[in-house]
Order: structure tokens, then sequence, then C-alpha cells
């Protein structure tokens, strides 16, 4: 047994735990106990075989052989279960989920309202409750739309396009300014940047919500410039607050209007355009031209809406 | 608490566990002895759990038999039913249903496990299955929801049989959605039941919606 224990004490100092003397210790005599424990039912166990009372060196060997064995594994069951409490643990994001709903719906309705003081740093609360919420409300919205446009596409690919461009859109831009606030000197963490465009997609929402119902050009633009100006606004000023230097204002504020209003245009007009674009150049020239087909809901409620909108513009 | 100052546990018995809602424990014996049982009789027993969960969904009491003895056999089958149902809705007729059952699939169990995430990370008490299978166990409604257009469709599509499916479809929505809070929104604060409750709405408006547009080839 002392050349066992040889071998497994290299074992343990092998181990990456970064584990002070009293662990190592404990892990020792852990280690001594379960040897003498097996030892012995080895020793047990070799007895009817050997017929001796002490072990020969071929019983010496299997018996090694099987602790080293067994060692390995316990050792390798450690790491794993540190490994996955360490990276598959959720609640490294659970204060970012701890909010009342009471906060979301100030928030929601904040998200609309711009702030006139950007002299001092506006305060953003990093949250990711609401915009992911909101994320996936516009997912369920895009759908609603494609669904009610005369347009049908395979849904399979519209479902995963949909949330992939929802989703790329919140991660990416974010990621994109919030690289582009670090080289313009802003005081934001990524975090905020999240929680700051996520509550930006609420005015986004909203007009996708109204104009996949109502099909007027001429009313989606007027909420394009009113309700997503309103919330572009509202984050421009934030950064504002935060960012020192016009050249860098200009940038950061610049390109986050810019991609903020271009994106509800791209997901008013666009989407089921491009959506068709790129199963176009997945399929080749197999596929036969798209069908558009009327969906079954009926035609009657999307001209009662229409005329109703008609009406109430003219009485205006 | 003055009596348990000298308790002590000899250094080879190992003290751990696990701290889950409390499962009738089977002894090892039991174990063994379902090994040799006739499968007729594995299936029925199982049969009957799943039977006994879809009459607590159908009925929702505050009762805790679903979250107790948790299984995904119900969900599962209810999945691939309502899966299959809405095959064959598109309007490409060459198109052979397969990215139909595939989107209903991982929209359930993708949605599933996001609110599942979701009412952990506001401070839930449930544990991960048990929360898909309530979940997927309040499907049901929406299943049957599924029946019921098809064999109205299978009578006509004009406005009447929309109004129809409408109605019928709404209704299951919320008896889905009040089936599942009933089960889920016990785990939560109190005051944060509504941030549980919307995205459980918001996943079974999204069936409903698969449902209520599907018009058969």
């Amino acid at each position: 047994q002392g050349g066992g224990s040889a071998v497994i004490d290299m074992e343990n100092m092998d181990d990456t735990s970064g584990s002070s003397f009293e662990d190592m210790g404990e892990m020792h005599q852990r280690m001594k106990e379960e040897e003498e424990e097996e030892a012995e039912g080895e020793a047990g166990a070799a007895e009817e075989e050997e017929d001796g009372e002490f072990l020969g060196v071929k019983g010496l060997r299997g018996q090694l052989g099987r602790q080293v064995a067994d060692q390995m594994w316990q050792a390798g069951k450690r790491q794993a279960s540190r490994a996955f409490s360490l990276y598959a643990n959720i609640d490294i994001l659970r204060p970012y989920f701890d909010v009342e709903p009471v906060q979301v719906r100030a928030r929601l309705l904040e998200s609309m309202i711009p702030v006139k003081m950007i002299n001092f740093p506006q305060k953003i609360a990093g949250e990711l409750y609401g915009p992911l919420m909101l994320v996936f409300t516009l997912v369920a919205i895009l759908l609603h739309g494609m669904k009610t446009s005369d347009t049908i596409i395979r849904e399979g690919t519209l479902m995963g396009t949909a949330i992939g461009t929802c989703f790329g859109y919140w991660l990416g831009v974010s990621s994109f300014i919030y690289f582009l606030a670090y080289l313009c000197n802003a005081q934001i963490t990524l975090v905020q940047m999240l929680s700051l465009l996520g509550y930006g997609l609420f005015g986004h929402c909203i007009t996708l919500f109204v104009t996949y119902n109502i099909h007027f050009h001429s009313l989606f633009y007027i909420f394009w410039l009113g309700v997503g100006g309103l919330s572009t606004l509202r984050m421009v000023a934030v950064l504002l607050s935060r960012t020192v230097g016009h050249t860098q204002r200009l940038i950061l504020c610049g390109t986050l209007a810019a991609l903020h209003m271009l994106f509800l245009l791209y997901l008013h007009f666009a989407y089921h355009k491009v959506v068709e674009g790129i199963l176009d150049t997945l399929e080749g020239p197999n596929m036969p031209p798209f069908q558009r087909v009327a969906r079954d809901i009926p035609v009657v409620s999307n001209i009662v809406l229409n005329t109703t909108a008609k009406a109430v513009a003219l009485t205006l | 608490f003055a009596g348990l100052a000298d308790v002590s546990i000899s250094e080879d018995i190992l003290v751990e566990g696990e701290i889950t809602v409390p499962v009738g424990s089977r002894s090892l014996d039991e174990d063994y002895s379902t090994l040799d049982e006739p499968v007729r009789d594995t299936i029925l027993r199982d049969l009957k759990a799943v039977g006994k969960k879809f009459v607590h969904v159908m009925y929702p009491k505050k009762s805790s038999a679903l979250l107790r003895d948790w299984d995904l056999w119900g969900p599962l089958v209810l999945c691939v039913s309502l899966a299959l149902m809405l095959q064959g809705g598109s309007a490409d007729s060459k198109d052979d249903g397969g990215p139909q059952f595939a989107e209903v699939f991982v929209i359930i169990w993708f949605g599933a496990v996001v609110i599942t995430l979701n009412s952990k990370l506001l401070g839930g008490t449930i544990s991960f299955f048990q929360s898909l299978c309530v979940l997927g166990y309040c499907v049901l409604p929406l299943t049957v929801a599924m029946l019921v257009c098809r064999l109205v469709l299978l009578a006509g599509s004009g406005t009447v049989s929309f109004i129809i499916r409408l109605i019928v479809v709404a209704a299951m929505f919320g008896w889905s959605t009040l089936a599942s809070t009933a089960f889920l929104a016990d785990s939560q604060p109190p005051n944060r039941k509504a941030l549980v409750v919307y995205p459980i709405s918001l996943f079974y408006f999204v069936i409903s919606w698969m449902i209520l547009t599907f018009t058969p080839q």
C-alpha cells in the first residue's frame, strides 16, 4: 500500500484546484481512508483466490491498478462537477432579473420620454428582464405580421430568421455601440447598453404592432418618425449625457440613431422580401416561383380596419 | 436546540443528499421488483400517471401532484400530436411538412426552457424539470383546440368557421395560461407573479396563433 499511495499523492499534487493546505490535508486523509477501505475489501476478495494471508506481487499490481483507476475517476468527476458549477451557474445572471413589475412598467414608459438634462450622466438601470421580454414580443409581432401580410413563405425558416434578426440586432448592435463607446470614452457598461437598446425596442414593438394591422404607408411614416424618433431621442440623450467631446458625441449618437431608425424601416418594408431573397439563394433554380396566397384571416377584417382608419383620418 | 449540542457523526459516514420537493423514496427492493413485472404493467402505470396529470390540467386546483412526480411523457405526446396536426398547412404544395413539425417542436421546447430559466432567475423555487413538466402539460387545452379547429375546418372555411375557431382558441388559450399560472405562480414571490405570467402568456399566444392561422391543404 505504500507504493500505491505514492502514485496517488502525485495525482493529488497535479490537481489544479488551487486548494489550501487544509484541503490538501483533508483530501489526503480521505484518500487514505478510501484506500484502506478498498484495501480491506480487496484483501477480503483476494484471499479467496490467492489463498494467502499476505498479497503476493500479482495481487498488489491488480489492486494498485484498481485503485489508480478509481482515483482517476474520482478526480475526473470532481473536476467536472466543479467546472459545471462554475460555468453553468445561472446565478450569475440573477441580479439582472431582480425587478418589480412596477419598475418594469415605469421603465417602459420612460423609454419614450427623452431627458432634457444632458449635462450630467443619466442613470441607466442594468436589468435584463424587460429587454429580453421586449425582444421576444418583437419576435411574436414579426411572426404575426408575416401571417397577416399576404406573403407566406416556408414557416420553418421564417421562425428562425425572425428570432435571429431580433436577437442579432439586440446583441450585435449593443456590442457594436459598446465598442464605439469604448473608443469614444463614453461611460457605459455592456449590460447598461443592452438594457438601453432593449428598452428602445419598445417603440419598435408599438409601431410594428399597429402598422402590421393597418396597412397604410403614410401611417407607418408617422409612427416611424414619431414613436421611433422618440425612443431614439431618449437613447441618444442618455448617451450624450455620458459622453464628452463634440466629435465623440456625434459619432456615437449618430451611429445609434441611424441604426435604430433604419432597423424599424427594414423590419417594416424589407423583412419578408429579404427572407425571400435568402431562400432564393439557398434553394437555387429548383424553387418554384413564390406563390402569394391570401391567408385565411378574412379580408373582411382588414377592410373593416382600413375603412375605419380612413374615416378617422378624414374626420381629423 | 440544547439537545443538539453533542450530536456527532462518525467520519466514515458521508452526509450528503439532495434537496428537492420530497418524493416518496423508493427502496432498492422496489426498484428491482419493477424490473421483473410485465411490460404491460409498466406501460399502464405510466399511462395512468399521465392521465391523472391531464385531469389535473383540465381542472386546475392547487395540488402538488403535478409537481411532485414530474414526467415528460405527457408533454412529449402532446407536442408530437400538436406538431402532426399542424402539418400540411402551408400553401406550397410540394412542401413535405418537415419544417412545420420541427418548428412546432422547437418552439414548444425552446420556449418552455426559456420560461423556466426566466422563472428561476426571478427567484422561483421550482426545479427545472418540474417547470418543464407543468408547461408541457398545459399545452393540452390548445391541443384540444387544434382538434376542434380541424373538425370545424372540415365543415368549411368561411367567416362563421373563423369566428368559431377564434372563440375556441381564445378560450383554450385562457385556460392554458390560467392552468399553468395556478401551478407556477405559487413558487414565486407574491409581488412578482406578473413578471412570470407574461412570458407564459406570450408563449401560449404564439402557439394559439399558429393554431388559429392553420389552413389545411
